[in-house]
């Protein structure tokens, strides 16, 4: 009896406190039916934030995976003095209010910014335009690739690299044919974090963004100006697409498991 | 000092390939993505002289939002623990039906853009919304005041209590509730004897880890907050408010605060950790 009240209290309190917010934003999106819905979708300027999060998201993906996986090589593969400085300093955007992640990129590129005058007077525009919203969504996205692949690269030592060097192999060789194949689901799962936070990230970019309509505004800046302007509908029809494109991101990566399952249990 | 400099040149003893590579790519990518924007973030306020830093001092408004982050943080965290000791318990330990379901709810908040949790709590907690609307009726208000802040914090900052408890809970032998009742320990005991005494230093961990977050979290709270000066308004909004004025050093001292406080509050995580570790380390 005391087991029933307690699954009670328990789903009570995550249907309360977790399931609801979700219920929220699709019946918010559907409450005129599926036809308005998705007529809202079709806004020039949702087409416009749409593309540029993709856009930005690809941008933060392929920078942080690359500079990523040679710095995870790096903290793993030597003994070095300034090593864990270097741990700490990768992880510090995750501890950095996202607003302040926006603001540092106006101190330096700002109108009142220190290069931000000089760039401007000859024509590069960073402050307030698309490359401001990528050193943003950059600088929040930095450690999860990282984080994700020093602890399984540490955990898999030297030994192979080492055999893989005395064999003849060069740096790019051992990295693409014997670091990196053992560490594929971890940088797999890096990379989808990075792609969650890309596209959701809210806080930094809304500092550095300007919010020009059709031109500076990502998905989630475009879900602020449709809510604030009162259209209900359209602003909970681009969250549902947005959260689940970053959820789907989220989930996905327990995809590598659920397929080694289904081999093993071919097999 | 030469032997480390030599050391730092060379990779250690590693004779592996690619140090000098690797080593090149992550000072740039550091130094251009991390040391340059703290350079920029620690220079700013003094810039404009000692007399700015001073007056700066003397901004009531920006006091009142610090309290507001810190205070909402903090109760967030607070009704966090217990809430999310009970999940975590459920998961490990309750046979809950559909646990699978649950587990992957709880990464929910992270999961969830802040953009879109924001307007989403707004909605359900405003007047008329599916929880707002009950709550009214009873004389509760919770949307566009500061308890909005609490719930908000407290949405995002759950799965930080849930995850850091849920592993320290598995590894707990169950023989030791056993045991304990066997010996004569009355329920209530055993729960704060057996099973929280052991939790602490994760609890801690849990509680540091949704502050922290809390402290700085801008995109679920704005929506809900009502955000008036000198009531409700949170820290990182007064950030935005003081950069829309061109304020950049009041905005940059603001944002200082906000990042050590957040530094400070990870390092007292760790030194509390250590001090209260009763089984080892095993958050």
């Amino acid at each position: 009896m005391k087991k029933y009240l307690l699954w009670a209290i328990t789903w009570g309190l995550i249907g309360i406190v977790l399931l609801m917010p979700p219920a929220v934003v699709v019946v918010e999106a559907l409450k005129n039916g599926l036809g308005p819905a998705l007529e809202t979708l079709k806004d020039p300027d949702g087409i416009a934030a749409i593309w540029l999060t993709l856009e930005v998201s690809l941008v933060s993906i392929s920078v942080n995976t690359i500079f990523g996986v040679l710095a995870a090589w790096l903290l793993t593969k030597y003994r070095f003095p300034g090593r864990s400085a270097l741990l700490v300093l990768v992880e510090l955007p995750l501890s950095i209010s996202p607003v302040v992640s926006g603001l540092v990129w106006l101190l330096l590129f700002g109108a009142q910014g220190w290069w931000g005058p000089s760039l401007e007077a000859a024509g590069i525009h960073i402050a307030f335009a698309v490359p401001g919203i990528m050193l943003a969504t950059l600088f929040v996205t930095l450690p999860y690739v990282v984080r994700t692949l020093v602890p399984l690269m540490e955990q898999q030592g030297c030994d192979a690299e080492e055999a893989a060097m005395l064999a003849g192999a060069n740096f790019w060789q051992i990295l693409w044919h014997v670091t990196l194949p053992g560490a594929r689901v971890a940088l797999f799962s890096g990379i989808l974090l990075t792609t969650a936070r890309a596209m959701g990230e809210f806080g930094a970019v809304s500092v550095v963004s300007g919010h020009i309509p059709g031109l500076t505004e990502t998905m989630p800046l475009h879900i602020e100006s449709l809510y604030n302007g009162y259209q209900t509908v359209a602003a909970f029809t681009m969250a549902t697409l947005l959260a689940a494109m970053a959820m789907s991101a989220v989930l996905l990566r327990s995809a590598p498991e659920w397929i080694a399952r289904r081999r093993g249990a071919q097999a | 000092m030469q032997r480390a400099f030599s050391s730092f040149v060379r990779g250690g003893n590693s004779a592996l390939p690619g140090y000098k590579l690797s080593l090149a790519a992550t000072l740039l990518w550091t130094g251009f993505f991390i040391i340059l924007p703290l350079i920029a973030l620690t220079l700013r306020p003094w810039q404009d002289g000692i007399g700015a830093v001073v007056n700066e001092l003397h901004d009531t408004r920006m006091f009142a939002a610090l309290w507001t982050s810190f205070s909402s943080a903090a109760l967030a965290a607070l009704f966090n623990i217990p809430l999310g000791m009970l999940l975590a318990w459920a998961l490990v330990r309750g046979n809950l039906p559909g646990s699978g379901l649950a587990n992957a709810l709880v990464d929910l908040p992270l999961a969830l853009p802040t953009a879109v949790s924001g307007i989403t709590l707004a909605t359900l907690y405003g007047p008329q919304g599916w929880l707002g609307a009950p709550l009214a009726k009873l004389g509760i208000v919770v949307a566009y005041s500061k308890p909005g802040i609490v719930i908000a914090l407290m949405f995002v900052g759950l799965p930080f209590v849930v995850r850091t408890v849920e592993p320290v809970l598995k590894n707990l032998p169950r023989d030791l509730e056993e045991a304990a009742a066997l010996l004569g320990a009355r329920p209530w005991q055993i729960i704060t004897r057996v099973v929280i005494a052991p939790l602490v230093p994760a609890l801690i961990t849990g509680f540091g880890l949704a502050f922290a977050r809390g402290v700085g979290e801008y995109g679920s709270v704005i929506f809900i907050a009502g955000n008036q000066p000198f009531h409700s308004e949170i820290a990182p909004l007064l950030v935005v408010v003081r950069l829309q004025e061109f304020d950049y050093s009041g905005a940059t001292a603001i944002a200082l605060i906000l990042l050590l406080t957040s530094l400070l509050a990870l390092a007292l995580v760790g030194l509390a950790r250590r001090k209260f570790s009763v089984w080892g380390d095993g958050a």
